[in-house]
């Protein structure tokens, strides 16, 4: 990543760490929640639920910044096999909490940050540099500009 | 931090053993990420423990690549292997891989199914109820008003809160597991009554008073409230088990629908000001005719040909009034040679369908009765399938993403017509 493209002062939100850690990426956004089990090829990472925005597109090794989870209970299993097979996000960072997110985030052991004092889903776009401190609690957004 | 009854921290401690450990361990993460200030005792749990395909016993080929491997890896998120007991909670496994019999026609080779059978083995051995369904309320676990439950299947939760009032929060597989051992879930969620209040209100305009009806309502209700409670009030149909399955299994689908009050249907709702339980009410959606179109058109949005090569009903499985209408509807007549009807059910029913003939007039006219899965659940489709039809809108949210298909959704009628004539003429009316 260059450097000069991102806007040098940065955001930080501050929230609820649920999975410890810290990871710094490149964040991948979305405003539709995320179906885990029929949503997401997990060998890939990829989004496959018929007309989401992001179909097609994948997470690995991308924050991942969404409303929360939807779907079937197998939500946690698949992105647990992410993890197994290389194609998790570095991070997590949503706003509804559900069961399948908290259970899917502990599983997949990625930096998870929720309950943020502003809505990452208005300030964070895709390609923004990211960094997740689920220790803190605390998300730091470098816009990235052209 | 969740707080540790003296019995759950000796647990942590591992005075029941590792596996016990294991388990409070992961319950204690999650709990602590959900923000639960207790666990909850549960003696009802429902999932899918220790099954795994061949790649993920071989990702643990280190630790032995077996059952115990897996239950502690993955079941457990265990950073070691520990011996797994009999289980404590009275468990039930849900819906599986492939069908105990049939495996070779659904395309699943010898090793597959060795895989599937050892799995099983081992389910039984650890104490765990085999039966292999996404509707263990069809099949011998049905839970009362008001028990806690720990169970995965969004289809089987959606029935368990809304139409038993029993609690349950949509588990997973981890979570599922540790409890079979632990006995714990977190106190979060539809396990607290205030949680289990409606939040926006659908009023249904059009009469919805079948399987078909009740299902796109279903669909509609999930995009609508995504994952809120909704409390449904207007021309709903008299209500039956199946009505509330295929509409509780489409609402999961679309949206995130683990619980909805219907006024002066489900248990929790005698009345809107029940149902509401002094909550602010959120929006308000209408169920007309102009929704009900857009909801079918949004469900046959993948469907082009009119070559329908694959039909599959029973899902969520099927119960035993729909494999008799399914038998009634096709007795005299035959599957299409261009072709193929699968219909899915529970062991515990099908042995029913046997016994009460249904079985062999399906298999008359040329359609498979099966057991434990769904195409979905197996991506077991016949061979060289392009366009499927199914009665399920949960069905057709799913497989045709999974397998790349075409997909239609209609009536089991007009599902079965589609199998006979190998052609698709289902339209709303």
């Amino acid at each position: 990543m260059n450097d000069a493209v991102f806007i040098d002062a940065p955001i930080t939100l501050r929230g609820r760490g649920i999975v410890p850690g810290v990871a710094e990426g490149e964040a991948l956004v979305t405003r539709e929640t995320i179906s885990g089990w029929g949503g997401v090829a997990p060998m890939s990472g990829t989004i496959i639920e018929s007309r989401h925005e992001l179909r097609g597109q994948s997470f690995a090794g991308k924050i991942l910044v969404f409303p929360g989870a939807k779907g079937s209970s197998g939500w946690s299993s698949i992105f647990h096999t992410t993890r197994l097979a290389g194609t998790a996000p570095l991070a997590l960072v949503f706003n509804v909490m559900t069961t399948k997110v908290a259970l899917g985030a502990v599983v997949m052991r990625v930096p998870s940050v929720t309950e943020l004092d502003r809505d990452p889903l208005e300030l964070i776009d895709t390609g923004d540099r990211v960094r997740v401190d689920g220790d803190a609690g605390t998300v730091t957004i470098w816009k990235f500009s052209v | 931090m969740v707080a540790l009854t003296d019995q759950e921290r000796a647990m942590l401690d591992g005075s029941d053993g590792a596996a016990v450990q294991k388990a409070i361990e992961l319950l204690v993460r999650y709990a602590d990420a959900l923000g639960a200030d207790r666990f909850v005792e549960t003696d009802n749990v429902a999932g899918v423990p220790g099954s795994s395909t061949p790649w993920i016993k071989q990702y643990y080929a280190a630790d032995g690549g077996d059952y115990r491997a897996v239950f502690s890896r993955y079941d457990l998120d265990s950073d070691e292997v520990v011996d797994v007991p009999r289980v404590n909670a009275f468990s039930c496994h849900l819906q599986g891989g492939m069908d105990p019999e049939l495996w070779a026609e659904q395309g699943f080779s010898a090793e597959a199914h060795a895989n599937f059978a050892s799995d099983e083995a081992q389910v039984a051995g650890h104490g765990i109820q085999v039966l292999k369904t996404c509707t263990p309320y069809l099949a011998g676990n049905v839970p009362v008003m008001g028990e806690h439950c720990a169970w995965m299947e969004s289809s089987a939760v959606v029935y368990c809160n809304s139409v038993v009032g029993a609690r349950t929060n949509c588990e997973g597989r981890e979570s599922t597991s540790a409890a079979m051992l632990a006995k714990r879930i977190p106190d979060w969620g539809f396990h607290r009554d205030e949680f289990r209040r409606g939040q926006h209100r659908v009023q249904v305009d059009v009469p919805v008073d079948d399987i078909f009806e009740w299902g796109m309502l279903g669909y509609y209700v999930g995009i609508a409230v995504q994952d809120a409670i909704p409390v449904l009030d207007g021309h709903i149909g008299p209500p039956n088990l199946i009505r509330h399955k295929h509409f509780g299994a489409a609402a999961a689908s679309s949206g995130g629908v683990e619980m909805y009050h219907m006024v002066g249907i489900t248990p929790e709702a005698r009345s809107s000001e029940q149902a509401f339980g002094g909550r602010p009410r959120g929006e308000t959606f209408v169920y007309d005719s102009t929704a009900r179109a857009e909801t079918y058109a949004a469900l046959n949005a993948l469907g082009r040909s009119m070559v329908v090569d694959f039909v599959m009903l029973g899902c969520p499985h099927y119960s035993i009034e729909q494999i008799a209408q399914a038998a009634r509807l096709i007795e005299g007549r035959r599957v299409s040679a261009n072709s193929a009807l699968w219909i899915f059910t529970s062991r515990a029913v099908k042995a029913t369908a046997d016994a009460s003939g249904y079985t062999a007039i399906l298999s008359r006219a040329g359609a498979r009765l099966m057991t434990d899965t769904c195409s979905s659940i197996s991506q077991a489709v016949p061979a060289g399938t392009r366009v499927v039809a199914v009665d399920s809108a949960k069905q057709v949210h799913y497989l045709p993403a999974i397998m790349g298909l075409e997909g239609w959704y209609g009536t089991t009628a007009q599902c079965i017509d589609a199998a006979c004539t190998g052609q698709w003429r289902g339209a709303l009316v």
